[in-house]
């Protein structure tokens, strides 16, 4: 009975919770903004590029010269990453995996929320460049994940 | 009208088991509060897990959660939208450990000197005190526990709140109160 209940409360919230999204759902909406802002036509092979070039940097006080967006998503991407200090597994970089939604243990589709990737160009492209990276780095980058 | 705020207090929980878990551990007052917020969980448990707020006191969530801190968050980049942030950082000073009532939140407070911004658990001199035992043959060597950040690793019903001996199990080893060598 009470299975029942949580079912049918369930059930009933159902309309109000974000449809599920495919994975890449959110790729082609950031591809306009960043064209929208000047930059395109965007490349896959300048992404993948990118995708290991180590760019030293300075933060406070220190140098910081082995950094890419390899150290914990691995290259190529299409295998599965290993955050290097917290030693979480990170799902693979292409549009068919996985990532698990830490809040509902469920299985999320990658690059299909517009905000996590926002988020996390921005918290990691400062991590490993020690800046932001521009709409056509950004660009590319989601043009690289495409053709994987 | 007890009933009545028991019931208006329950209507406030839309997830009934929640709610549960909530009064059994509320009406101990052991733990520390089980408090739960989605954008907290959200923008804090992607590399560790969401530490409950009693687990610190106020002026230590405030340290962590400046823009600045989260930019350099112990040698990772952890911003979040202002919007985000303001709402994650009051969610966390409002259940505070210096502002909960519960057992561990209370231990976990009075251990710190008042002059001290403690940002780390598990540098709290009451948690510190309490994990002597955890040497590193249960940790650090532990390829499934590997840094006591990890707090869910062995704390099984941590998500309520919970921290008694015999919800502890720890991995490779097993529960911590049929273990005999501390
Ligand atoms: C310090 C480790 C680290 C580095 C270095 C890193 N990332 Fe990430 N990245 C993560 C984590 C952790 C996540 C979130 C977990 C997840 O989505 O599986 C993530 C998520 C992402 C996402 C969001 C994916 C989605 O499904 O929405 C993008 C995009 C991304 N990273 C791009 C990059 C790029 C580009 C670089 C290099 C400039 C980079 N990352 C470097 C750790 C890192
Ligand atoms: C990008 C990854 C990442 C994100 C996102 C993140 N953290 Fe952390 N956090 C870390 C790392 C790495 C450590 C240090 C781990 C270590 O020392 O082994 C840490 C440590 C901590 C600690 C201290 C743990 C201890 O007792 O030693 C607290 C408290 C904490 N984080 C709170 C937060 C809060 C609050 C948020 C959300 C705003 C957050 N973290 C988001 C990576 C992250
Ligand atoms: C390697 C396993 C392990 C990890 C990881 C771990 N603990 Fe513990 N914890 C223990 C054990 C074992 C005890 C009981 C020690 C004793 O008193 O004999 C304990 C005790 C405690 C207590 C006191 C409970 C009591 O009964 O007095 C609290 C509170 C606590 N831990 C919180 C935490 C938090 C918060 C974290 C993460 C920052 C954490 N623990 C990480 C194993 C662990």
């Amino acid at each position: 009975m009470k299975k029942f209940l949580i079912l049918a409360a369930m059930l009933s919230a159902m309309p109000l919770l974000v449809q599920a999204e495919d994975g890449g759902a959110a790729i082609h909406g950031l591809m306009d903004k960043y064209k929208a802002e000047g930059a395109g036509p965007f490349s896959a092979e300048a992404g993948k590029k990118m995708w290991t070039t180590v760019i030293p940097h300075e933060k406070k006080g220190e140098m910081f010269t082995d950094r890419s967006c390899a150290t914990c998503h691995n290259a190529p991407p299409t295998t599965p990453g290993k955050h290097k200090k917290t030693g979480k597994e990170i799902a693979p970089m292409t549009l068919s995996s996985f990532g698990i939604n830490k809040k509902t243990g469920e299985k999320e589709p990658r690059f299909a929320v517009e905000k996590k990737v926002r988020k996390w160009f921005k918290r990691n492209c400062k991590w490993t460049y020690g800046r932001e990276c521009t709409p056509q780095e950004k660009g590319d980058f989601l043009a690289y994940f495409k053709s994987l | 009208m007890r009933k009545v705020l028991l019931f208006t207090v329950l209507m406030m929980f839309s997830h009934q088991a929640f709610a549960e878990d909530f009064f059994a551990n509320l009406l101990r007052f052991k733990g520390v509060a089980p408090v739960k917020n989605d954008l907290y969980e959200e923008g804090c448990s992607e590399c560790h897990y969401a530490y409950q707020p009693g687990l610190l006191p106020k002026r230590s969530w405030e340290k962590l959660m400046l823009p600045d801190e989260l930019e350099d968050h112990f040698g990772e980049n952890a911003e979040l939208d202002e919007e985000d942030r303001v709402e994650i950082l009051n969610f966390l000073v409002e259940n505070a450990a210096d502002t909960s009532f519960y057992k561990r939140s209370s231990k976990i407070n009075r251990s710190i000197p008042d002059d001290v911004v403690e940002l780390r658990i598990t540098e709290v001199p009451y948690i510190k005190r309490k994990h002597q035992p955890m040497t590193d043959k249960y940790v650090k060597n532990n390829p499934k526990v590997k840094s006591l950040i990890n707090c869910n690793a062995c704390h099984r019903e941590i998500d309520k709140g919970i921290f008694d001996d015999d919800t502890i199990l720890i991995p490779n080893y097993g529960y911590w109160s049929e273990l005999d060598d501390d």
